[in-house]
């Protein structure tokens, strides 16, 4: 995850508050969650590695495939649920939205953007599934099966009659900074939301 | 010579006995008038006596978990694979106490031991006990070596429930607790089985209602058996179509030969059953499986586990096996979900293995991993002084 990132969503965790962290990788969001929010909590992963990254870190990781469910956490048991970077990877991404929302009072969802302008020129000018530096598989073995665009991203939000209390949008190309606070779903490579119900 | 072991062995161990001469009583409201613990300890104590580990074994473990008894010994302790100098309950960091349990047949007071009463073997008559009396015998035992507070209580099976009996009932004594390929209870199939290792033993003409010692004889077949069944099911069925598939150790299917057939498995179960069956005491085996039956992590507490482990105060680290049907992942998720809501520090992780609920004692690269990497972070906090007050 990218510093950025980082800091734009740091600002919504509330202080010491309890937080999940789906997908929490090497454990970095939740050690930097606790360092400057003061936050306790866990992350759940499955990637082997990485599990024994966040134990060397001292983070609290359970191994948990998220494809399974939330099922063993209770409603409203986490102030802020986040998932950064994970929801490609999903089965289910909508069900997981839901079930996130059930667990936690709020929740920080970041994604990248498929809508951005490099990926369609990308796919209009090859003719090829876009291989970028940030999306970096091939179409077969790509762990991304459900990429989706800011607008596919805010009319699942819509049917679901969740709130977007925040949206920020990050790039890392300059010239369009500026563009994609204005155009987040042409411009934007990461789109980072702020979600209650 | 002690050179010959392997460098990263603890290498040539001795016991201790300890002697308790305080009578204790036990859950069953019974009294120990006095008793002992045979012990064995690995590294070093520091000065300040936060460095020490204490290693619950399971139901047919003892005290001897690592190094060797003698020179030519060849077999190392249960554990050895994972204490020593370098291994994940690294002895260059920790001080590792490793007993046989009260009501053991290994050296502790137990069912062999002399009833003061009636200067016989108590036998059948040594009073049941409950995971808690363990506990309380522990807390003793710590007394004496002077432990105000372990770095680790470690456990597989019923060793993980001793573990985290130990979180709940001295919140202060413990700063990390592991359990492996453990449950908060156990399932009605698992005490199905016990029940028919029990049964096995009870039977057996040799036990004498449990008086066996006094006739001089030993229920030998009914401990065979019993060991019999608990094996399969320690074991997977994978790894056991891997280890001995149908492979024949004597005999032929051919026609017109007679000898007799005899499938490799059956002849390394009736050895494991044996071998067993020499070194255990019945009266032993039934009482440890009551403990394991009756252990209920949560029956005081209203049987909600998230009250339970509301007062421990350690952080844990739960590990279980893919292949472990005996205390399957799910009840190891149960422990973590409890934790979780319980607001408690824990790591979860489910290890892959072929090995059935055996795989806590073999070794497997990534469980190793995992638990060297949490216990050098345990060791990390001794030598950066964060442990709690």
């Amino acid at each position: 995850m990218l510093r950025i990132d980082l800091d734009i969503l740091q600002q919504w965790v509330p202080l010491s508050s309890r937080v999940l962290d789906l997908g929490c990788g090497d454990g970095t969001l939740l050690k930097s969650l606790e360092e400057n929010r003061h936050t306790e909590g866990y992350g759940l992963e499955i990637d082997p590695e990485q599990i024994t990254a966040c134990i060397a870190r001292g983070v609290n990781v359970i191994e948990k495939n998220i494809n399974e469910g939330l099922e063993n956490f209770q409603n409203k048991s986490f102030d802020t649920v986040l998932m950064t970077y994970s929801m490609q990877v999903l089965h289910r991404p909508d069900l997981v939205v839901d079930e996130m929302l059930r667990v936690g009072k709020e929740c920080i969802v970041t994604f990248p953007n498929f809508g951005n302008i490099r990926t369609r020129i990308y796919l209009m000018v090859r003719g090829r599934m876009p291989v970028t530096k940030q999306l970096s598989h091939q179409w077969y073995d790509t762990p991304n099966i459900h990429f989706c665009t800011v607008k596919d991203f805010e009319a699942l939000c819509g049917e679901k009659g969740i709130k977007i209390l925040h949206r920020e949008t990050v790039t890392g190309h300059r010239p369009d900074r500026q563009l994609s606070r204005f155009w987040p779903n042409m411009f934007a490579e990461t789109a980072i939301y702020h979600l209650s119900k | 010579m002690p050179d010959s072991f392997p460098e990263n062995s603890v290498g040539l161990v001795e016991t201790q006995l300890y002697q308790f001469k305080e009578p204790i009583e036990l859950s069953c409201g019974r009294t120990l008038r006095d008793y002992h613990l045979i012990v064995e300890t690995y590294g070093e104590l520091n000065e300040k006596k936060s460095n020490a580990v204490l290693i619950c074994h399971a139901l047919s473990g003892n005290h001897h978990a690592a190094g060797y008894h003698s020179p030519s010994d060849i077999k190392a302790g249960w554990w050895d694979d994972y204490i020593g100098p370098g291994k994940p309950i690294d002895t260059n960091h920790f001080f590792v106490v490793s007993l046989n349990n009260l009501g053991g047949c290994h050296g502790s007071t137990g069912p062999r031991s002399v009833n003061p009463a009636t200067s016989k073997a108590w036998g059948k008559d040594f009073p049941p006990l409950r995971v808690r009396d363990w506990v309380s015998s522990q807390a003793r035992l710590a007394d004496e070596l002077g432990i105000d507070q372990w770095a680790a209580v470690i456990g597989g099976s019923l060793g993980g429930m001793t573990a985290m009996r130990w979180a709940i009932e001295h919140p202060q004594r413990v700063r990390h607790c592991v359990v492996i390929a453990s449950a908060m209870k156990l399932t009605a199939q698992n005490i199905a089985f016990n029940e028919i290792a029990r049964r096995a033993i009870s039977s057996d003409a040799q036990f004498f209602d449990g008086d066996f010692l006094e006739k001089g004889t030993i229920p030998k077949n009914g401990l065979a058996l019993a060991r019999m069944i608990g094996h399969i099911t320690y074991l997977s069925g994978e790894l056991m179509g891997l280890r001995f598939g149908r492979e024949l150790r004597s005999g032929s299917f051919q026609r017109g030969l007679e000898a007799p057939v005899e499938f490799q498995v059956e002849s390394y179960l009736r050895h494991q059953g044996d071998r067993f069956a020499e070194s255990f005491d019945a009266n032993t085996y039934l009482l440890m499986t009551k403990v394991l039956d009756y252990f209920d992590l949560a029956r005081e507490h209203n049987d909600d586990p998230v009250q339970a482990f509301a007062h421990a105060q350690c952080k844990f680290l739960v590990m279980s096996f893919s292949s472990d049907w005996r205390f399957a992942p799910l009840r190891s998720r149960e422990i973590v979900d409890a934790l979780i809501a319980a607001n408690r520090d824990v790591v979860y992780t489910e290890v892959q293995s072929n090995m059935g609920h055996d795989a806590f004692l073999l070794p497997n690269e990534r469980y190793e991993q995992i638990f060297r990497t949490y216990m050098n972070n345990v060791a990390r906090e001794m030598v950066n002084g964060e442990e709690r007050d």
